[in-house]
């Protein structure tokens, strides 16, 4: 009799993969995060780019946000789907605060939390493309972790995500101590950014540094770093070099 | 040309060795404390230890999110065991219930390698062995994960455990005293730093007896 619905179970036929869902690959992409314990709490870095494949989209992304009182979020990874999670953060956030009872969730919860929805969404095979950093201080204990796309996590006492486990995280291992200053821990982390800066092409010279203390979460203006590069390997890296052009 | 795009696998390898010995009263259970993927450490100390009831403990390498499901499923497991029965699951319980969890997903496995080690209901130590997707056996000692085919040799070399098929079956328990157990554990995990790079950082020794639970840590090669 209609014509029109009698083609619709066709359409299934094709498989879960015609009408899939699912983020098989990710579009606009964060690069690194970095984050550090110091004295009084945690310092993160982030930058603020945010590429299409190897496009320079966007260049004024947010990519660290504060969690309820205690916590702090920085992604890197798909952006799209690190506005999800936040999604859900605030609706958790939300219902905890609705209980009204003088209790609130820790950096520890909300990083528990974030390990059970990266592994139930990769459990799925739907993952959210992500590797997420969490700091966070709450009565006077520090937290400092991690959750990559598949679930796997982890505390330490620095962290990075994607290129900064490679290019930062052994700068932290021989620069890092638990009892830096502020200022120190700001030298550190500006230290990495720079090397991922002049090293992983989708970083770009804007980025942010963000803490958090016992007193909350404060994230700083997005500010350029000083750079250098009048090497002469950088301004004709070919001069000398034998080739067949 | 196809288009180039970045790929994911559900499953990751993260490394790490884990050893149990048994003794006439006691058991050994060890593992080192570092968390690799692929050619990155991610963390050197991360423990591969849980303990699941007074008198089991399991050691896990494998894919970390997994060992980590497993072992909340375990302890989700263990609670409500002891709200019905008013006690602590035994290890050789514990042991049939790891190898049903872990056969449960038999067809999107745990990839997780685990040791499960403890006291018997006699007070004898005891040890067991599973592959990903539960199948088991008691044993005297075992190493899994990435060191165990460095280890497994130099164990079977080391403490001649008596064959499984001898008729009247003979006790697998090592003769080794509760020293020398730990001693062995410490030169097999030595030398498996030297060669597995997904080993190293620290090792930690779980000693189960009588007494209840003792906990050693010992510094390993960090390169």
């Amino acid at each position: 009799m209609n014509m029109v619905d009698s083609a619709q179970p066709f359409k299934t036929l094709l498989g879960p993969e015609s009408d899939s869902q699912r983020t098989q690959y990710p579009y606009v992409t964060g690069t690194s995060v970095v984050g550090v314990k110091y004295k009084d709490g945690i310092l993160m870095a982030s930058d603020m780019g945010a590429s299409y494949g190897s496009t320079l989209r966007y260049k004024s992304v947010e990519r660290m946000k504060p969690i309820g009182k205690h916590s702090l979020l920085g992604a890197s990874g798909e952006i799209s789907d690190f506005q999800e999670i936040l999604h859900y953060l605030d609706e958790l956030i939300l219902y905890d605060n609705m209980w009204d009872d003088g209790n609130s969730l820790g950096p520890k919860e909300v990083h528990s939390y974030l390990t059970r929805v990266m592994y139930n969404r990769r459990n799925k095979f739907n993952p959210f493309w992500n590797s997420l950093v969490l700091g966070g201080v709450k009565n006077g204990q520090k937290y400092l972790g991690t959750v990559s796309m598949i679930g796997v996590h982890f505390e330490d006492s620095h962290v990075a995500t994607g290129f900064g486990n490679h290019l930062a995280r052994p700068i932290l291992r021989e620069e890092w101590n638990e009892n830096m200053s502020y200022e120190d821990g700001v030298k550190l982390l500006e230290k990495c950014m720079r090397v991922l800066l002049y090293r992983d092409r989708s970083a770009v010279n804007k980025i942010q540094i963000a803490k958090i203390t016992e007193e909350g979460v404060t994230i700083s203006r997005p500010y350029a770093l000083k750079t250098f590069w009048e090497f002469n390997a950088f301004k004709n890296p070919t001069v000398g070099a034998e080739g067949s052009w | 040309m196809t288009k180039q795009h970045a790929n994911w696998s559900p499953y990751d390898n993260n490394g790490g060795t884990c050893v149990a010995i048994a003794g006439a009263d006691y058991c050994v259970i060890a593992a080192d404390t570092r968390m690799s993927t692929g050619y990155n450490i991610l963390t050197r100390d991360y423990s591969k230890i849980c303990k699941l009831a007074d008198k089991s403990l399991m050691a896990s390498s494998g894919f970390q999110a997994d060992v980590r499901a497993l072992q909340k499923q375990l302890s989700a497991r263990h609670l409500i065991y002891q709200h019905q029965h008013n006690k602590q699951m035994s290890c050789p319980a514990m042991a049939q219930l790891l190898s049903n969890t872990l056969y449960y997903k038999r067809f999107f496995p745990y990839y997780a390698f685990n040791v499960l080690g403890g006291l018997d209901t006699e007070g004898k130590g005891c040890v067991y062995t599973y592959d990903a997707v539960g199948s088991y056996e008691r044993v005297g000692y075992s190493a899994q994960g990435s060191g165990a085919t460095l280890i497994t040799p130099f164990l079977d070399n080391q403490l001649k455990s008596p064959s499984p098929l001898l008729l009247p079956a003979k006790d697998a328990v090592t003769p080794l005293t509760e020293e020398e157990a730990v001693d062995l554990v410490k030169v097999v995990f030595a030398s498996a730093t030297e060669r597995d790079i997904y080993t190293g950082d620290k090792l930690e020794i779980v000693i189960l007896n009588a007494n209840g639970i003792q906990c050693e840590l010992m510094d390993l090669r960090k390169d």
